[in-house]
């Protein structure tokens, strides 16, 4: 049991992202521009998990997230559960939630759209959130997830 | 409406659907009407289209307004590399209105977002065109009397087309039938039967024109284009089977009209042109009509 888990560093203060589909970690770094803070942060990845086949955690030290700023990975990573860890317990946990309107993080899939062709940030309305699928404010084309390329 | 930019056709309610039609009725009657007298629009045709800009011109000078603007990205500054935003930002403070033409998709709401006048999408890319699907839209209500309950039958090309497209959401509020006709290449995306089924609109899919059409109200034709297919032998199998000709409408209903939003290539038989069927020159003055109509109805004078 204690050996599927990521101990290499308990956190005292933070919060820890759990069930992220293993193929998907480095995006949900991009989203959260994890790359550019200067908090103590550790990662695992393929960890076996019953319903995500291979999972990744994300532990973050002194991070606690504004729920708008957490549910933007909601769309590559749906099943992405938080723990708020205060003083080594878990004092919170959450789940993320898909919004209704996305703006930036993903790329549109249309090429001819004029979000790829000038300096503009995406626009997305949600129109099914089990099965993600994104339409463009701009160019109304869809784009779901398996065409999904972050920004 | 009024003040309210127009990009997609989705952007009006059924109201407002018909309002555009009223007035466009009343413009037909008395097409002439100082409303603009001497406003600046501005046309701006980032891609050339010499058919809508005669029309945009045509319903801007019918209604005493002044038109500025560019017929094609080579004769502007677009080529020296402005882009989009500059040159919206720009032409807002020349004009009250803005009407453009551009090959990117979302570039009109793009510009709308920017702009402080409102703008009249006359199509971007592949995405909308809504003044023609209103044009659309009242030449069927003029043919048939009525929007409500119609068998429309549309023919060819329905997968890049996108004024099936549109004319599809536009007539769907109106509880119509769809037949889709078309090579399996270019069949109606998925998206747009997934719409209808939401709603609980009844379609029918087929790959050749057969009897049914004696129960059209509509036959809306499109161009089946060359390059559309990934095989050309597919395509030289399938070109004739969408030309529609004088004898497969002989058991038609006799207010039964053929639209198309032109040009042709070799879709309609000329043959077509001289019968009761043919509507798609008239269509096209309809046009005129149209525009001037939300031109003056986002300029709030009607
Ligand atoms: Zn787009």
């Amino acid at each position: 049991m204690k050996n599927n888990k990521l101990e290499v560093s308990a956190i005292k203060d933070g919060t820890v992202i759990d069930h992220i589909p293993a193929g998907h970690l480095f995006k949900v770094i991009n989203i959260l521009k994890l790359d550019s803070i200067d908090n103590t942060i550790t990662f695992g990845t393929n960890f076996l998990s019953k319903r995500l086949g291979k999972k990744a955690i994300i532990k973050l030290s002194n991070v606690f997230f504004k729920d708008n700023d957490i549910n933007r990975i909601a769309l590559v990573a749906p099943s992405a559960k938080l723990n708020i860890i205060k003083d080594y317990k878990v004092v919170e946990k959450k789940i993320v939630e898909v919004p209704d309107e996305i703006q930036g993080i993903v790329k549109c899939v249309n090429p001819k759209c004029i979000t790829n062709n000038e300096k503009v940030t995406t626009k997305f309305t949600i129109e099914d959130k089990k099965k993600i699928k994104l339409r463009c404010v701009y160019c109304e084309k869809i784009t779901d997830i398996e065409q999904l390329d972050t920004i | 409406m009024k003040h309210k930019s127009l990009v997609s056709i989705t952007d009006y309610s059924k109201a407002e659907y018909l309002k555009v039609l009223e007035v466009a009725n009343d413009f037909e009657k008395n097409s002439y009407q100082n409303l603009l007298n001497g406003k600046v629009v501005a046309a701006l045709f980032f891609e050339p289209s010499t058919r809508t800009r005669l029309s945009f011109e045509s319903a801007i000078n019918r209604l005493g307004g002044k038109v500025i603007g560019f017929s094609d990205a080579n004769t502007s500054s677009v080529t020296k590399g402005e882009t989009l935003y500059d040159t919206i930002k720009v032409v807002s403070n020349y004009a009250e209105l803005i009407v453009m033409r551009h090959p990117l998709e979302g570039s009109a709401r793009y510009a709308s977002e920017i702009a402080k006048v409102p703008i009249i999408n006359a199509g971007d890319g592949a995405n909308q065109h809504p003044t023609q699907t209103l044009l659309d839209l009242y030449s069927i209500y003029k043919t048939q009397g009525k929007l409500d309950n119609l068998n429309i039958y549309m023919v060819g090309d329905l997968k890049y087309g996108r004024t099936v497209h549109s004319l599809l959401m536009a007539l769907s509020v109106f509880n119509a039938n769809f037949y889709f006709i078309s090579p399996d290449e270019l069949k109606m995306p998925k998206e747009y039967k997934m719409y209808l089924d939401k709603i609980g609109l009844k379609f029918i899919e087929k790959k050749d024109i057969d009897d049914t059409i004696n129960e059209a109200d509509i036959i809306y034709m499109t161009r089946v284009q060359k390059e559309r297919f990934s095989d050309p032998i597919e395509y030289e199998r399938t070109k004739n089977a969408y030309v529609l000709k004088s004898d497969m409408m002989e058991n038609c209903r006799p207010s039964m009209k053929v639209l198309h939003p032109l040009p042709r290539v070799n879709e309609i038989d000329i043959e077509v042109d001289s019968g009761p069927y043919a509507y798609y020159f008239e269509q096209t003055e309809n046009g005129v009509y149209i525009r001037e109509a939300i031109i003056s109805l986002i300029m709030g004078l009607k």
